[in-house]
């Protein structure tokens, strides 16, 4: 007897509808499985038959086969175990042979028979939904990730007896009603309006985020520099649903779902530690999974030390900053992973941190040279912002914070100039100031007259590559968005050439 | 081929028994037997200042390290330095900004360029009459201890020395030691108290050691009856200060008050001024752009002076 079920295989970000076909039919007792499976797929067959067992149920001594198809692609995990069971008992006719229909099944097999998570729920349940089934079978422990699929049925399992009773009579488990740790449980605690003073660096950070320029902020340790980029997140315009969508697969995909929630809210800021590895950052394996600047996408990657990274982990960021997406080739598969995070790197402006500063700074120059070498020019390429935190003074330590301003009204200045990008570019395929392609800046940035004069004193003044031109222009646009102007005026400008990335004596 | 030229490119020996040798070192003790010289040696006949000063200095150090030298070489001074980071190289740049003659005392061979980011510099120097000097032989390194010892011969080949800043343990103040012990003058640049920078200066003066204060101290010292025009020209550049900032507009003005000496940056600035992040930042674009600012360390500003 034959029968084929529904699951589905998680490449990267992208999911693949997987059968899972099993036959039991006459021959020598055998038990195995095909279809380019990884050992831990193979591994499934101990686990559905014990489990099978310690629910009553034994294998008849027959041929049992199962074949996960498409048979080209390798398939990994632990996720196949509640599809290859369903399967083998709908074959077995344990359960009515139309029962599995249109449902797709996923979860993993404990010997005892009870089921447990597994990564990437989220984006199976899409997978599904597109794909028209009417429900879904997954662990209960995954079940809040069906909450965000509404328009579905999804039907969280504990073990198989409860599988069978709803297969066969379509009883759903008695606990499926109770109610899931309560949405607001995660929300963001951190706001603007707890950093005291440090007015540059909360403008930048709104220039920063209007446009999604990506930023360096340098200072002596203990400024706050980790503070204000932990806070950056609170600023961008919120998600929109395809987008929460969106990270939420991607965070399901890693296995980092909160517990509680099955969406996620805010936009995520990652911090990695300026040890970490080239895979860890970009995403890697044997089947890629995603790295820090994929679990960024759409949120901000904040790379505190950046001088300290390695420089071979460092250079892996171009493709990414530049394309909006990094892609992995491996022997079995090459996946590419969404990556548009807005960086806000961190540094000091010396190795003791205090320069120029020099009653406290004894740094020579070599030794401020050597580490600010240690950023490569393509990189510092891509950071159109620069701004320098200081350390805040007693008074305003001291002072209330009733006048500083709250992330609520900062959002709200950038959603302005969201919306006018929004505007401006929805014909064409990029959707912020910063992605402007070179030729595309006399179009979209028209200058006044004082304008056009004050950009070419600046241009032979102040000595600016042709590059560094077209970053003050990126800028400048962003600027005049914020002040809802639409040719962009001196002073926009002149602004601009202050944020930017180098010095005058370079 | 005249002298000068023939004399720049080449590297020649005087020892202690040739005329050439300066004169000045035989008076003293514990004086190299010979030199090596690129370009010129200091002329007997006019008269010479060494600069000292901290490697690591502060923007204040910068800007009197090239004032001093540049009013000094303006009158016809000799600058001597060492060819260091810092206060050596605003020296030298001092004073061939001012027009004069500049000399190097280097802690390696002549013919290495140490620091070799001061090249142009080295090169600056021999192309206006100045000259390069070493004890040791051509093709030596720079070792460490060489530079404290080779401080002896910067003193000595002058008649006064110049302390523009010096912390507490700096090697300036192995200079000041020699300079005292072959009876030369001493003079520092005061600095603010509580400046780690100028503790040695401070110091310095606290022994005894003369306050420049300004240029025309250190020339009155060097000419006996040297008369300044200083009033009337000090009163011509607040005149001149006046109408330069004529054209800037308040915002420009009140920013440019503000700016000082030292490295200031943007944050700081704007709370001094009063003004927003924005009108700050546009407002010191346009300063640098006409030349009231300079940003030399990004993010940070400070007056621009106006030799530069």
């Amino acid at each position: 007897m034959f029968c084929s079920v529904l699951s589905a295989e998680i490449y990267g970000v992208e999911t693949v509808p997987v059968r899972v076909e099993a036959d039991v039919s006459d021959g020598f007792p055998s038990f195995s499985i095909v279809g380019s499976v990884g050992t831990q797929v193979r591994e499934a067959q101990e686990r559905v038959r014990t489990a099978l067992r310690n629910t009553g149920i034994r294998l008849p001594p027959k041929r049992i086969t199962i074949n996960l198809s498409p048979g080209n692609l390798r398939k990994e995990g632990t996720r196949f175990d509640l599809p290859i069971a369903v399967a083998i008992l709908s074959a077995m006719e344990r359960i009515p042979a139309a029962s599995p229909e249109g449902l797709l099944f996923l979860g993993e097999l404990h010997l005892d028979g009870s089921i447990g998570a597994v990564p990437g729920v989220l984006p199976s349940l899409l997978l599904a939904r597109e794909a028209g089934c009417s429900g879904c079978v997954i662990p209960a422990s995954n079940r809040f990730e069906g909450r965000a699929v509404p328009d579905m049925q999804v039907v969280g399992v504990k073990n198989l007896q409860e599988l069978l009773d709803y297969l066969k009579a379509g009883s759903l488990p008695d606990w499926q009603e109770e109610t899931a740790g309560e949405e607001s449980a995660y929300t963001e605690k951190v706001d603007f309006s707890q950093i005291r003073g440090q007015e540059a660096v909360k403008r930048v950070a709104v220039i920063a985020a209007s446009g999604f320029h990506n930023l360096m902020l340098s200072g002596p340790p203990g400024s706050g520099k980790s503070m204000a980029a932990r806070r950056i997140p609170t600023i961008l315009p919120p998600l929109t649903e395809k987008e929460r969508l969106e990270i939420s697969g991607i965070y399901s995909i890693a296995g980092r779902l909160p517990k509680s929630s099955p969406l996620l809210h805010m936009r995520p800021f990652r911090s990695p530690h300026h040890t970490i590895s080239p895979a860890a950052l970009c995403g890697g394996g044997r089947i890629p999974h995603p790295g820090e600047i994929t679990l960024a996408h759409r949120g901000v990657l904040f790379l505190d030390e950046l001088p300290e990274m390695r420089l071979s982990t460092l250079e892996l960021l171009r493709q990414p900053l530049e394309d909006r997406r990094i892609t992995i080739s491996r022997l079995d598969c090459s996946v590419s992973f969404p990556a548009e995070f807005l960086l806000a790197a961190a540094m000091n402006p010396c190795p003791c941190g205090y320069y120029p500063d020099r009653n406290r700074c004894t740094c020579t120059q070599q030794m401020i040279r050597k580490y600010r070498q240690k950023l490569s020019g393509p990189i510092l390429d891509r950071i159109d912002l620069r701004c320098d935190v200081q350390e805040v003074g007693y008074r305003d330590l001291k002072g209330g914070g009733e006048d500083a301003v709250s992330s609520a009204v900062m959002q709200q200045q950038v959603m302005h100039a969201a919306e006018i990008q929004k505007e401006r570019y929805s014909r064409e395929s990029w959707l912020f100031n910063s992605e402007l392609p070179s030729d595309a800046l006399d179009r979209y940035c028209p200058l006044t007259d004082e304008g056009e004069r004050l950009l070419s004193r600046a241009f032979s003044s102040l000595g600016l590559s042709a590059r560094g031109y077209h970053r003050i222009l990126k800028l400048s646009r962003t600027i005049a968005d914020l002040d809802n102007e639409e040719r962009i005026r001196a002073d926009h400008i002149s602004e601009a050439i202050t944020y930017r990335s180098t010095g005058q004596n370079g | 081929m005249d002298k000068q030229s023939r004399s720049a490119a080449e590297l020649r020996y005087i020892g202690k028994e040739d005329r050439e040798y300066p004169g000045i070192l035989r008076q003293y003790e514990r004086m190299p037997a010979g030199l090596y010289v690129k370009g010129s040696l200091p002329d007997p006949g006019r008269r010479s200042v060494a600069v000292v000063g901290a490697r690591n200095c502060s923007g204040y150090g910068r800007t009197q390290a090239l004032q001093f030298s540049e009013a000094l070489a303006r009158e016809g001074v000799q600058i001597i330095s060492g060819l260091a980071y810092g206060i050596d190289t605003y020296a030298h740049q001092g004073a061939l900004k001012g027009g004069g003659a500049t000399f190097a005392v280097l802690g390696c061979g002549v013919d290495v360029c140490y620091p070799k980011e001061n090249y142009l510099l080295y090169e600056e120097i021999l192309k206006k009459e100045g000259g390069i000097l070493s004890e040791y032989e051509p093709g030596t390194p720079p070792l460490s201890w060489h530079f404290p010892i080779r401080n002896r011969i910067i003193s000595a080949l002058a008649d006064l020395i110049l302390v523009v800043e010096a912390r507490k343990k700096s090697g300036s103040l192995i200079t000041a030691e020699y300079a005292l012990e072959q009876g030369k003058n001493i003079f520092a640049v005061p600095g603010r108290v509580g400046d780690a920078c100028s503790a040695g200066c401070n110091a310095l003066i606290a022994q005894g050691a003369g306050i420049a204060w300004s240029p025309e101290v250190l020339l009155e010292e060097l000419f006996s009856g040297w008369q300044s025009g200083k009033e009337a020209e000090s009163e011509k550049a607040a005149e001149t200060e006046d109408g330069r900032t004529a054209a800037l507009s308040p915002e420009e003005k009140k920013i440019y008050s503000c700016l000082e000496s030292a490295e200031q940056p943007l944050e700081s600035i704007s709370r001094e001024s009063g003004l927003e992040i924005r009108k700050t930042a546009a407002a010191l674009t346009n300063l640098c752009m006409n030349g009231f600012a300079v940003c030399r360390v990004p993010g940070y500003y400070c007056r621009a002076e106006d030799w530069e």
